[in-house]
């Protein structure tokens, strides 16, 4: 490597960290579990910090040595390719040793707990877990009990935090601040993780945000009263359950995947009829703002919650969440595992040279200090 | 069996309208007498009370010993020595051990145990249908001859209305209730929690009341048609104890009772709760949220359910607070949420909660000893002639069954020092007011708080 070269990359590692406030934002912060605990000046943080990291992937050599000798498991319970795809190459443009752990051919098929196996990757003094889990709740569950930092890339119907941040990237980008969008999500909102975690981020930046379905797929809780009890974090979002009321005047249109099973289940009397009640297509499309921008967080059932015509159409941003989706998660995997905020690659070698001591055991004063 | 006197203490008998200072000789087993002042006689045990409450014992309609089968989770030993500590003299134990008790032979077994290594009075429920399969009906005249207070499948609803409608006509002869545990299975599918925005917020499957509320209307409906005896366990839902008011306006024969957690705690549990443990101050984000501890079937309701279950406490359509005790070992509560195992384990923490309603004002503490106490015994007498008929009573000749406690102590709740197997409480680390101090059932002591070392008082080489 050219000491030309050497400087650049210096310079480049300097960006996300010592050029905003926003990176100060994020020093606390040891977990990414959901949005529901992100402040909104976080959230501006992570995207201060994914624009400088996708500068880096518009580079012919994409790779930087900030997380040089850092261990990044991903442990996937369920099937994903652009999730698990998009954090390891993440972790490897940023030079972390990324394991990669799936159900099939781990102990996890011999029955291992999701406590013993997560116990086990901690010993091997792995610095971050990637999880996607099948059960709602189960990356909260490491956090509460492991000492190495969580990153929740999909739990159960309940969050998926990361997803969300690159949706809010995507429209900040095209549309610039979020505050005063009119945001609106059609389709299964019942048990949509994306729909869930979007909600916190989007409702914490301001978006006047919109929830379209059957009410079959409608939280009750947002359609029985249950927002006029205590602590109901979302009394100010509209509930729409007629789909070109809703795209009126809308600024972005998120379609959410429906999968067959919630026909089988009741919730729809066929996917047809939902299509021709809810799917997104053109002439829909025409009630919202010519520069609206149409979203999906994939995989598509194209025909079904939207048309392929609008899906790679003018107004789609659909491949793009996809691009974003690597600069988001490097962000997040900078922000969590650099050794110290104000890292230059030479303090970053130098750290890594002495030995860490034990990790302090997780107690509950410094954990609070932590999420707050 | 030596002489005791309880010195001092305010004496709260609502079998005969008691509440003041007085002093209470027990000797030989049973209650001796009570007066302004009692001279100890030679050689009594003399317990101080002043400060304190003197009750009959408490009774549980509902708890689960898991003896036989699941002694990992429980035995009759420790789950006893629990009810001991929680000022419980005799406890109904559930039959939804392994094997279940649906014959004589383990309604014996559970009796024998008792006898041997009970710290306090068990008395077995039957199975409604045969394995609590919900399909035959269990051979409920010899389950009766063995000395089943009651039939329930709990843990499980009768699901099969017809099957619910010959229970309860065919034990009406016994005089024997039925005690069910109301759930629609089309409605509660594979919830995990109450349906609220809390679930919404966890992405936690929800079970919604209605599925507690037909099946509620359903079998009041079904006691109606049969002139059957209805017990509904553990109600939770405002809808259900509506229910049950309707049904006693009208005459039916129908009576319910509300756990201590359903009476105090709400959904918000699930989502965790700081260290220092005080309920109520909740957060999404401590080392407990997805709290499995509070995951309990009929789950944690909202405000407003907790509201209805304690004016209903109140004024007397739930007649009696049952623990519904469900003690599980570690590892079925160190998993997610959708993996752990539904109880609490509740029987020491009873007293500590219910107490929260009394210094708040919600229910007089009169009031609350009668719900712990004659109430479940009438229940009680109505059901079998081979139990003692003199239960939750102080009255001169009753088995000398009395709790002692301090209604204002306060104490941290430490699941670690729990007499039960079952550490899973979402109280760990919450301050509770009111303790129970002595235990004295039939004569003995059985937990005294100022022996403090676990089980000291209670008798020694048992199986633990």
């Amino acid at each position: 490597m050219t000491q030309a070269s050497r400087v650049e990359e210096r310079e480049y590692l300097r960006t996300p960290t010592e050029s905003t406030d926003g990176a100060r934002q994020l020093a606390g912060r040891r977990h990414v579990l959901d949005l529901d605990d992100f402040t909104r000046e976080e959230i501006g943080a992570v995207m201060e910090n994914t624009r400088a990291m996708k500068e880096v992937l518009q580079r012919d050599i994409k790779k930087v040595p900030a997380l040089r000798g850092k261990t990044i498991i991903t442990l996937f319970y369920e099937p994903s390719t652009r999730t698990r795809v998009s954090f390891e190459q993440a972790g490897k443009i940023l030079s972390a040793d990324v394991i990669s752990v799936t159900g099939g051919g781990s102990s996890v098929e011999k029955g291992e707990s999701l406590y013993n196996t997560a116990r086990t990757i901690q010993a091997m003094d792995a610095d971050l877990i990637v999880i996607r889990h099948p059960q709602s709740g189960a990356p909260h569950f490491l956090a509460g009990r492991l000492d190495i930092s969580i990153i929740n890339a999909g739990d159960g119907t309940h969050a998926h935090p990361t997803q969300a941040l690159v949706d809010i990237f995507t429209m900040e980008s095209h549309l610039g601040p979020i505050e005063g969008l009119k945001v609106v999500i059609v389709g299964d909102l019942l048990y949509s993780r994306v729909a869930r975690s979007n909600l916190w981020g989007l409702t914490k930046m301001g978006a006047q945000v919109v929830l379209c379905g059957p009410p079959t797929l409608i939280p009750s809780d947002f359609q029985n009263g249950h927002r006029k009890e205590v602590g109901h974090p979302f009394t100010n979002v509209r509930i729409e359950t007629n789909v070109e009321r809703a795209l009126d005047g809308a600024d972005v249109v998120m379609a959410l995947r429906l999968q067959l099973e919630r026909q089988r289940a009741g919730h729809l009397p066929s996917l047809r009829e939902y299509s021709r009640m809810y799917g997104i297509n053109s002439k829909r499309l025409q009630l919202a703002k010519p520069n609206v921008l149409v979203m999906h967080p994939g995989p598509m059932n194209e025909g079904v919650e939207i048309d392929s015509e609008v899906a790679h159409g003018a107004r789609s941003v659909i491949e793009e969440q996809v691009t974003n989706g690597v600069a988001v998660r490097m962000a997040l995997l900078y922000s969590l595992t650099a050794p110290t905020l104000h890292a230059t690659p030479d303090t970053v070698e130098s750290q890594q040279l002495s030995k860490p001591g034990p990790k302090p055991r997780p107690d509950i004063t410094s954990r609070r200090v932590y999420l707050k | 069996m030596k002489t005791i006197l309880i010195r001092g203490g305010r004496i709260i008998d609502p079998s005969q309208g008691i509440d003041r200072i007085a002093d209470l000789l027990l000797s030989k087993g049973v209650v001796k007498g009570l007066a302004d002042h009692i001279d100890p006689p030679d050689g009594a045990a003399v317990i101080d009370a002043t400060g304190m409450v003197v009750s009959p014992g408490f009774i549980d309609l509902h708890c689960h010993l898991r003896e036989p089968g699941f002694e990992y989770k429980e035995t009759i030993a420790t789950g006893t020595l629990a009810a001991a500590r929680g000022g419980f003299t005799t406890v109904c134990a559930m039959p939804n051990t392994s094997p279940t008790m649906d014959t004589r032979a383990t309604v014996d077994f559970v009796m024998r145990m008792a006898r041997e290594e009970g710290a306090v009075r068990v008395l077995p429920i039957g199975c409604i249908t045969k394995g609590s399969k919900g399909k035959e009906l269990a051979e409920m005249g010899e389950l009766a001859e063995a000395g089943a207070i009651g039939f329930s499948d709990d843990g499980h609803p009768v699901a099969d209305s017809n099957v619910m409608r010959q229970a309860l006509s065919y034990s009406s002869v016994y005089g024997l209730p039925i005690i069910d545990h109301c759930e629609a299975p089309d409605l509660f599918r594979d919830g995990v929690m109450n349906e609220g925005w809390v679930s919404n917020h966890l992405g936690l499957r929800g079970v919604p009341n209605s599925a507690e509320d037909v099946m509620v209307a359903r079998d009041i409906a079904l006691a109606e048609l049969t002139g059957g005896r209805l017990h509904l366990a553990h109600v939770s839902t405002a809808g259900a104890v509506q229910a049950v008011r309707d049904a006693k306006e009208r005459g039916l024969n129908v009576t319910c009772e509300v756990t201590p957690h359903h009476l105090t705690l709400t959904d918000r549990a699930v989502l965790g709760r700081f260290g220092d443990g005080v309920p109520g101050e909740f957060d999404p984000l401590t080392p407990v949220a997805y709290d499995t501890n509070a995951k309990v079937n009929p789950p944690l309701r909202g405000q407003k359910d907790v509201d209805a279950m304690v004016q209903a406490l109140a004024d007397g359509v739930v007649d009696v607070i049952a623990t519904d005790h469900a003690p599980h070992s570690t590892v079925e509560k160190l998993c997610t949420f959708d993996e752990a195992d539904f109880g609490i384990s509740g029987l020491e923490t009873a007293l500590g909660s219910v107490m929260s309603l009394v210094h708040s004002g919600k229910i007089t503490l009169p009031a609350l000893v009668e719900r712990l106490t004659i109430a479940p015994a009438r229940f009680l007498l109505a059901s079998s002639a081979s139990i003692d008929h003199r239960l939750g009573t102080l009255k001169e000749g009753a088995p000398a069954d009395v709790t002692v406690f301090d209604p204002d102590a306060e104490w941290r709740v430490d699941p670690t020092e729990f007499a039960s197997k079952g550490k899973n409480t979402p109280l760990a680390g919450a301050t509770l007011r009111g303790r129970v101090v002595a235990t004295v059932v039939g004569g003995e002591v059985r937990h005294n708080q100022e022996d403090s070392a676990l089980g000291q008082a209670v008798r020694k080489g048992r199986r633990v």
